[in-house]
């Protein structure tokens, strides 16, 4: 009844969850019945530590603009982004692009 | 993970058509596998260093390396592109540490490491060493809304003197795509035309300088280098600096990226629009006659300067170069005042220093500065 995901915080957006930057989870849905928008969803609710971070994370009910977006390694615009299918193993990376280089 | 699913034929790299595309490029939207990304990402560069000729056989280049994402893809990408085309030049890495607890000292640990995996020889210059100044200190003396503007004066000096130090006349940095939109933005925002105009080159070097900067980042995106790290497994350091982030830069990449996300490609279009803009020369000021006449009087060592650099010397070159090429009468830096802001800045922070360094700085300012601060004493 669960689906095990790794979520990943990179590029210094480990700061929203306690600045860890690995986190294996079990989130609460059936294999195939969840997407994308479930699972940020449920980091939104149970990952990020304050909820004053939201924000840093969410803008307009999506990830941020400048926060890429990795399933399995390969851009989530390419997997049809919050409609995405989640399925157990997946490995979901959230880089940010705005800390300075 | 286990079984292999079958690839869909739109979802394979639109260049090699063999293997899964893994990253759509902003640029134009085409779908690539990593290998052809790879290609791509470090062709472009190559392209854009040759159109330019950043780079002549011989040339020793510093590298601006803060261990972050742009400088440390810099740093691992002319390496590759050096090997493979033959450059021929020398690289450095150059790192300024600007005092910063629990911010620079790390990332200063990460420019060690790259000194070792890039096999680069690492010169690190201080604002303590240079300035006697750490921005902590600055920061307890000068308070925390102004670290940025301290911070960027001294550091540009900073990566000059640095350069200066190894001998070196040419410093590349990591500045990429976004951060030019995000420039031109803010320089249009906020009416600066002085610096709109200049705001867009791939490589500046100010009239009587020696050091030329250059960006071979200048049309690349953001995106792409963060994936180009993270594809790669670059050891790269991501934490944002402990002082305040700069407010009105932080406005326009908001903006930038919220456009990014309706329109990938209007970073190249803001980029391409900077690079159009021709600034009308300002008209010539009547006045400046006495200036003259103050110049010529100590102009001496200037002009010895001005042979140095440039080769030849004209008598109307010298009077041009009041405004541009004039050096600071305190620390000889190249500066358009007769004074270089940083040490106008240092001047100011001076002035309050002895509150905050009385008890231990004896020794090292010696007997001039406590007399000073004596004098200053009342009963």
């Amino acid at each position: 009844m669960t689906i095990s995901l790794k979520v990943e915080f990179l590029g210094g957006l480990d700061v929203i969850s306690k600045k860890v930057r690995e986190h294996k989870v079990k989130i609460p849905f059936e294999e195939g019945e969840a997407t994308m928008k479930e699972a940020i969803e449920w980091i939104c609710q149970n990952i990020i530590a304050e909820e004053k971070d939201i924000e840093v994370f969410i803008e307009d009910e999506t990830v941020r603009p400048g926060i890429l977006v990795l399933i399995n390694d390969t851009d989530w615009e390419l997997e049809d982004k919050e409609d995405y299918v989640l399925q157990n193993g997946d490995v979901l990376t959230f880089t940010s692009t705005l800390h300075g280089g | 993970m286990s079984t292999p699913k079958p690839v869909k034929v739109s979802a394979l790299c639109e260049l090699c058509h063999g293997r899964k595309a893994v990253m759509k490029r902003p640029k134009n939207l085409q779908k690539l596998c990593k290998e052809c990304f790879y290609h791509v990402f470090e062709t472009e560069i190559h392209n854009t260093i040759v159109a330019n000729s950043l780079f002549a056989p011989g040339d020793r280049v510093a590298i601006g390396a803060s261990g972050g994402k742009d400088s440390t893809v810099l740093a691992s990408i002319l390496k590759t592109l050096n090997e493979r085309y033959n450059y021929g030049v020398e690289l450095v890495l150059l790192s300024i540490d600007e005092g910063i607890k629990g911010y620079r000292d790390d990332s200063l640990a990460t420019v060690k490491r790259n000194q070792v995996q890039y096999d680069m020889p690492l010169e690190i210059v201080s604002y303590k060493d240079l300035y006697s100044w750490t921005m902590d200190e600055i920061v307890s003396c000068a308070g925390i809304r102004s670290s940025c503007t301290y911070c960027g004066v001294l550091r540009r000096q900073a990566l000059d003197r640095g350069a200066a130090k190894l001998g070196i006349n040419h410093v590349v940095t990591g500045h990429n795509a976004d951060d030019m939109a995000e420039t031109v933005l803010m320089n249009l925002l906020r009416g600066d035309v002085a610096r709109l105009g200049k705001s867009c080159e791939i490589s500046t070097q100010s009239e009587g300088s020696p050091f030329k900067r250059t960006k071979p980042f200048k049309y690349t995106y953001q995106k792409e280098i963060v994936l180009y790290a993270h594809y790669k497994k670059l050891d790269y350091f991501s934490t944002e600096c402990t002082y305040a982030p700069e407010a009105f830069r932080g406005t326009a990449r908001e903006l930038l990226k919220a456009l990014e996300a309706i329109r990938p490609s209007c970073i190249m279009d803001i980029i391409y629009s900077g690079e159009q803009f021709c600034v009308a020369p300002k008209p010539k000021r009547a006045t400046p006659k006495y200036k003259n006449a103050k110049k010529i009087q100590n102009g001496d060592n200037d002009n010895e300067q001005e042979i140095n650099g440039d080769g030849s010397v004209s008598l109307k070159k010298k009077l041009e170069s009041a405004t541009d090429g004039h050096r600071c009468e305190k620390c000889g830096y190249l500066t358009m005042n007769r004074i270089c802001k940083a040490c106008v800045l240092l001047a100011g922070l001076e002035a309050s220093r002895p509150k905050v360094t009385i008890d231990n700085n004896v020794a090292v300012d010696g007997a001039a500065k406590l007399s000073k601060t004596l004098e200053q004493l009342s009963f």
